[in-house]
């Protein structure tokens, strides 16, 4: 099964977060995802104040400045995995250094291979 | 034949991955079975009898259905020869069922569904929820567990523990909401859960512990409730119709959880706290130290604010009602703040004090906070108007 995995940015979360010597640097995370092929692309994403949003009203294109949603949490990064299951695509959610100080959103694909 | 219709259902949801599918095919075969079973009699074997009549529709269905997704699964079907042993496959449908990724409210009415195979109305019924709004929610389930690739599997040993209590959980709420109720049978179920449960994982001595912790407050269900349906406190129950034999029974689950040589767990604890009251003979010879230390080794292992006020409330019964109300006054803060049970327990507290003006006040506040027209709130109204 194919999951997009979003990697959020949540102040509140950080403010909260306790490092654990346990936690795996991103090195170390995407040293292990990719070494067994769990993940087919990812990356950062630059800040929301970089954000575009376009729509189309009436026939005609509307751009404007920033992210779609205003908020206190924004997507940061994103990797695209590819998991037997949901709880293998939690294990890998729950390594990554972002799980401790933000959070991950696991979102299957419309079109799994099931 | 709700265990034979568990462990069919459970092992065409295995083969075919649909839960419609499993769900009704085995309806269809418990109903032909209250048909033709009066007249032709019991076949010898009604398990076998009612898999092969459940799975021969399963086949039919799917034929009908001319995919090729259907065409696998009836090759599933078919090729399923050797039978893997039933208890996994119901194992298999608990822990699915539980998975945290499905919203807590979901997974108690997901198991009741298909492991306790209650119908739609009964579990709205227990659940006190609109029969339409259930069953929305029942397929907004079953899809996210396809959609979202949920496995269907006894979680592999790295998560099994962290998983067991998250079922343990799920029992033990659906016991709650039936044992709000005089008409309980939500609690007869979560009780038959339980126990399925400790017959399934035979070493886990948690969940023998919650099967103690249930079996021992079922024992007093005759008397929790008067004719009216109205609450019954503890101390104003009739201890001589509390029933030995469940007490019996939930000291014997204790003794063989006990025997698992392992630390005692939050059900264990809570288990030990029942078997107190149930063994005790009336209020003032509960051993209230006992109940105490228990509550400290339940806070200090699973700090939580409701355990917290139980623990004040048997400090009071220990050291002086003076005492309780200082535990209790120690508790206000925002982690309680609106729980009608803490101005309940100051009230109750105030009231053997005979400080009935400032009782009258805080049952006041707790009757305005507890649910409306809960059988919490009438017993809060009766204190109140039997204050002096």
């Amino acid at each position: 099964m194919k999951y997009m995995m979003f990697v959020i940015a949540d102040p509140a979360a950080a403010a909260e977060a306790e490092p654990n010597e346990n936690d795996w640097t991103i090195e170390q995370w995407l040293a292990d995802v990719d070494g067994r092929g769990k993940r087919i692309t990812g990356d950062q994403l630059r800040p929301t104040s970089d954000a575009t949003t376009v729509r189309v009203s009436r026939g005609e294109v509307v751009v404007s400045d920033g992210p779609f949603t205003e908020s206190k949490e924004w997507i940061c990064g994103f990797d695209i995995l590819e998991c037997d299951d949901l709880d293998e695509a939690i294990a890998i959610a729950a390594r990554h250094p972002q799980a401790n100080g933000g959070k991950l959103e696991l979102r299957p694909f419309w079109t799994g291979e099931s | 034949m709700s265990a034979e219709r568990g462990a069919i259902v459970a092992s065409l949801i295995r083969l075919t991955g649909d839960w419609d599918l499993a769900e009704d095919c085995v309806q269809d075969a418990v109903e032909k079975a209250l048909q033709r079973w009066p007249h032709e009699g019991v076949p010898r074997s009604p398990g076998g009898w009612l898999t092969t009549v459940a799975r021969n529709r399963a086949l039919d269905v799917l034929r009908r259905r001319q995919n090729e997704r259907a065409i696998l699964q009836q090759l599933a079907l078919l090729q399923d020869e050797e039978q893997p042993s039933v208890s996994d496959d119901r194992l298999r449908l608990i822990f699915t069922c539980c998975h945290p990724a499905i919203a807590l409210e979901n997974r108690v009415a997901l198991t009741l569904k298909t492991v306790a195979g209650l119908s739609t109305a009964e579990i709205a019924r227990g659940l006190l929820v609109a029969e339409s709004t259930l069953s929305q929610r029942l397929l907004r389930t079953k899809a996210k567990i396809a959609n979202a690739g949920i496995p269907y599997r006894v979680p592999p040993p790295e998560l099994l523990a962290e998983r067991t209590g998250g079922v343990l959980n799920v029992l033990y709420l659906i016991f709650n909401e039936g044992y709000g109720q005089p008409d309980d049978y939500l609690a007869t179920e979560a009780e038959r859960l339980a126990r399925l449960l400790v017959e399934l994982m035979p070493d886990e001595d948690e969940a023998l512990s919650l099967l103690a912790l249930i079996t021992l407050q079922m024992a007093r269900r005759a008397t929790r409730f008067d004719a009216a349906g109205d609450l019954v406190p503890i101390e104003e129950q009739d201890r001589r119709r509390w029933d030995t034999t469940l007490i019996d029974a939930g000291q014997r689950y204790l003794r063989r959880a006990a025997a698992s040589r392992r630390p005692p767990g939050p059900y264990r604890l809570q288990a030990q706290i029942a078997a107190c009251h149930a063994t005790a003979s009336d209020v003032a010879t509960t051993p209230w130290p006992a109940i105490v230390t228990l509550y400290d080794a339940l806070l200090t292992a699973h700090p939580s604010p409701v355990v917290a006020l139980n623990r004040a409330v048997a400090v009071g019964f220990r050291d002086g009602y003076a005492a309780g109300l200082a535990e209790l006054d120690r508790l206000s803060g925002p982690a309680l703040a609106g729980y009608y049970l803490l101005p309940a327990a100051r009230a109750d507290f105030l009231r053997r004090s005979g400080r009935s003006d400032e009782a009258r006040a805080a049952y006041d506040e707790a009757a305005r906070l507890a649910p409306d027209g809960s059988a919490e709130q009438r017993l809060l109204e009766r204190r109140l108007a039997s204050l002096p």
